[in-house]
Parts: structure tokens; sequence; C-alpha cells
């Protein structure tokens, strides 16, 4: 009996598997600028979602590349790429083979940086940018099919693919912090899809990643910056 | 939802409708979205095919140099001569070719199912176009119909290059291809399901080898042959013509074939045409040059 159960528990999950593209749209499409989508698509992805999270146009911006991106950025244009999305182009936004000259007539300051270090992932990319203001620091991957994630942000480990509204709270590694922002976002009927906690040392700075059915308004991210050992708040809209 | 091809045309038939009938209605399902909703995004990719098009038949050129300009050629050369293979079969290879080196220019295109194939599905769509004469929604049907077909292969076998060689992607975009001629001339649900057979067995075991690790050599003429592929075996179809063995086995055997092809012909750049001198040799000229200059 325990054995037939594995065997349907197995069967299911194994046609679950292999029914991953249900949308005629994930055949047909997406619009976007060539030649790669790994390359050139989801390195877009990964610039525009630091452009969203830093939260404005930055002054400077040091891009490390590595494994298949270190080796081929040029030919794929994933350096045009990385920085079309730091400038807020998307995917299929024409503007994105100008980059580089649109970035230095607005006096921003990019670097390109070869690693020969491996990583987990062979499409990654390390960006640091920022203003007299402050910086940003993350690590992104380009898991094919245009697809993107950010998997590391000021040394905090998440996961984040920008498919959905999100915020990202930093805050006071104590008590009652998490529950604070989830009464929030409950009282504003705001239901939450995934959530994840991330801490370097505990009872230090943490960071939840709180991705959400919708967009989130600037009152209740104010309301959000206004709680006890909420520290900032950062949002990203789909 | 249809798992395979025979599911498909199953639905297809049992209901008297079209396959791409079939697949609007899923969508509408899956997505939850009305009928007007899924018709006008699909409308939005047609437009940016024939935007692709268009800009290829105007000449484009690639960063690297390795491609550009082989759509102007071929248009030309069928208004000066008269082509042996004749023009409605070149008129679909040059547009493939148009829509590839856009993609390889960093101009916009719609991938499908990938970026690297995006030239096959779009280029037999314009060519035929000018023979068939079909309205906007028939040309948007085109895309559902071949959408269905690669959605069967992508949940069956692989779209990927990197996980079943340019069979899975160029091999994929072409059976797709047939599959919706048939249907915009006018053909059956089970005659679409024997022009993607035809097309497909003819694109078994074919590597994904781009040298550089660029999608232009020799995608760009990959999607030439698929477009070319994808015609005669649509003709083949309507002619009556039947796969022997049946569409579903013959996307079974792409998979397998996929997952017993060596790493080295499956998008890395370390076999095939990417290792022969020349590749080499492109390859250390565009990657050589550029680091000098830094």
């Amino acid at each position: 009996m325990a054995l037939m159960i594995y065997c349907r528990y197995n069967r299911a999950e194994k046609d679950g598997e292999r029914m991953k593209y249900r949308s005629v749209f994930d055949i047909i499409g997406p619009i976007m600028i060539g030649p790669s989508s790994s390359h050139t698509a989801g390195a877009a992805r990964i610039g525009r979602m630091t452009r969203k999270l830093f939260g404005r146009e930055p002054k400077w911006a040091d891009i490390h590349l590595y494994g298949s991106f270190a080796k081929t950025y040029k030919g794929h244009g994933t350096d045009v790429a990385i920085v079309g999305g730091i400038l807020d182009f998307d995917t299929f936004d024409e503007r994105i083979s100008e980059s580089l000259e649109i970035a230095k007539q607005k006096k921003i300051r990019v670097r390109f940086i070869e690693e020969d270090a491996i990583t987990d992932h062979p499409n990654t990319a390390r960006i640091r940018m920022g203003d007299e203001d402050g910086e940003i620091e993350l690590v992104g991957i380009s898991i094919g099919g245009g697809k993107a994630e950010i998997t590391e942000l000021n040394g905090f480990d998440l996961k984040l693919t920008g498919h959905h509204p999100a915020i990202l709270v930093m805050h006071n590694d104590r008590h009652g912090a998490i529950a604070s922002v989830s009464n929030i976002l409950a009282n504003n009927e705001i239901n939450i899809g995934h959530m994840e906690v991330s801490r370097k040392e505990q009872g230090k700075e943490a960071l939840m990643v709180i991705e959400t059915d919708q967009n989130i308004p600037d009152d209740i991210l104010s309301q959000l910056e206004r709680t006890e050992n909420i520290l900032q708040v950062v949002k990203i809209s789909v | 939802m249809f798992r395979n091809v025979s599911e498909l045309i199953e639905l297809a038939e049992s209901q008297n409708i079209s396959i791409s009938e079939v697949m609007i209605r899923q969508e509408m399902e899956v997505a939850e979205k009305t009928r007007e909703e899924v018709m006008e995004r699909m409308e939005r990719n047609l437009d940016v095919m024939e935007k692709s098009v268009e800009d290829g038949l105007k000449g484009v050129r690639s960063r690297s140099g390795l491609t550009g300009g082989d759509a102007v050629l071929i248009q030309k050369y069928m208004k000066e001569n008269r082509p042996l293979s004749g023009n409605l079969l070149l008129d679909a290879v040059s547009k493939a070719v148009a829509t590839n080196e856009v993609n390889a220019a960093m101009g916009t295109i719609c991938a499908t199912p990938t970026a690297g194939s995006a030239g096959v599905v779009p280029g037999t769509l314009f060519a035929v176009k000018n023979r068939l004469n079909p309205t906007r929604e028939q040309m948007v049907r085109y895309l559902f119909t071949a959408g269905a077909f690669g959605q069967v292969v992508a949940n069956n076998a692989s779209i990927s290059g990197a996980a079943g060689g340019c069979q899975a992607e160029v091999g994929s975009a072409a059976g797709m291809a047939a599959a919706a001629i048939v249907e915009m001339a006018g053909g059956t649900p089970s005659q679409s399901a024997e022009a993607m057979a035809i097309t497909l067995k003819n694109m078994l075991g074919l590597v994904c080898d781009p040298v550089a690790g660029l999608v232009e050599v020799p995608c760009v003429k990959r999607n030439a042959m698929g477009a070319a592929n994808a015609m005669v075996a649509a003709d083949l179809a309507l002619a009556g013509v039947k796969s022997r063995i049946p569409c579903d086995e013959v996307i079974d055997a792409m998979y397998r074939i996929g997952q017993s092809m060596p790493t080295a012909l499956k998008e890395t750049a370390q076999g095939g045409l990417a290792a022969t001198p020349t590749g080499r040799e492109l390859e250390a000229k565009i990657y050589g040059i550029d680091l000098k200059k830094e």
C-alpha cells in the first residue's frame, strides 16, 4: 500500500513537471531585444531590478561579470543590456542598444569587470551602484528564456524574481518586527504570496522580502517606515 | 489541457473547430482572460514580427560583423532573376533571415519559441500571406496554431538549444510553422500534425554549435532552412502525404536524441562548427580585437 501511494505521488509530480509551459505566450513571446533570451533579455532584467531597488538613477555603476557572462558579454550585448536595465529600459526598449552612449551623456560612470571566480550559476552579474546619497550591491542570475533572479542584496541572501510586486524591508532583528509589518499589510487587505527573512547576525540588521499579489500604495510604505524597528522600505512594482 | 498532439487533434476534430481555436479557448481558460484580451496580446506579437521582417529587409548588421545583409541579397536576387526554388519559397527564407539578422543586430523580435529561432514562424507567415491573402485575424490565428504545437514540444521534449540542440529550437520552430501554414491554407487539423511530423523528422539530430557562442553563425542560416523545410513539408501534407511515424512519437524521438547528444554540441561553443579552424579564428578575432581596444 505504501508503495502504491509513493508511485502515485511520484507520477503526479512528474506530470506537473512535464506541463511546465501552460500559456501560449510562453511559446510565442516574449517581445525582446536580441540576440539571446538569457544573455540579453535576462541581463536587462537584472539591471532593471537593480535600478528599481535603488529607486533612482545612479551616478556610477561597477558591473562584475562571471562565467558565460564574462566570456561572451561583448558579443551578446550583455553589457549594453545591463546598462539599459539600469537606465530603467524594459527588455523590448530599442534604446537598449544605445544605452552605453546614453549613460555617457547622462554622466553615469560605468565600469565592467570580468571575473574568473566560479559561481553557482553560469550567467551571473554582481552590480554595485550609487550616488552621493547611498549605494546598493546585489547579485543577479539569468536562468534562461529571459527569466532573471536577484540572489543577494547588500550581503543578504534572498530570491527575488521581479514577476510579482514586492517590498523589501530592512529592519532591526527584534521580536515583533515581522508581525508589525504583516499586520499593516493585513489591515490594508494586501495578501502576501511569498515571504523570506534573512539576517547576517543575530540581533543586528535583517531583511524581509515580501512578494504580494497587488502593488503596494506609497501611503502604506510610509506607514511601514514609521513603524518601530523598521529602517528602510523599498518596493518593486510590476 | 491537451498534453500531446493526438489530444490536440482530438479536441479540434470532436468539436469541429480549428487548432487555433482550441489554443485560443485554452489560453482564455488558463489565463482567465477574455477572447479579446488574448487576441489583442497575440496581435501585439504579430506587430513586432512584422516590424522585424521590415527592418531586416532594409539591411542590418550585427555588432560582431558576423551576420547581416543576406536578406537584402536574397530579395535583390529574386527581383533580378528567376530563382530555381521559386519566389514564394525564397521569400519565406529571406524573411526568416531578415528576422534573425535583426535579432543578431540587437533589434526587437518576438521569441518564437526562442530568440535564436525567431525567424521561421514570421518568415513563413509573411511570405504565405502574399499568396493566401489572409485577414489580420487569420494571421493572429497562425500564431496560435504554431503556439499549440510548440507547447506540446516544450512540455514533452524541449525548446532549448542548451537542453536539446538546434533540433529543439529551429526544429520546433519549423514544425510549428509547417502546422500553421497548413491551417491557413485550408488543411485539416490532422494534416497540420502530419506537416509538423514531416518537418521535425528532417530536423532530428541537428546540433547547437554557435561560433563564439553568439546567436549568429550558423543560427541565421538554420532559420533560413527551417523556413524552407516548413514550406515544403506543408505542401507535402496538403498533398495528402502522411508521416509513417506519428507526430507524438517523432517529438519523443527528438527528446531522446537531445538527451543522448553530447554537451559539446548543446550551446556550449565547444564542438561542431564552433570548433572548426575558421570558427575558432572568428571567435579569437571577435573577442581579441575587442580586448585590445580597452
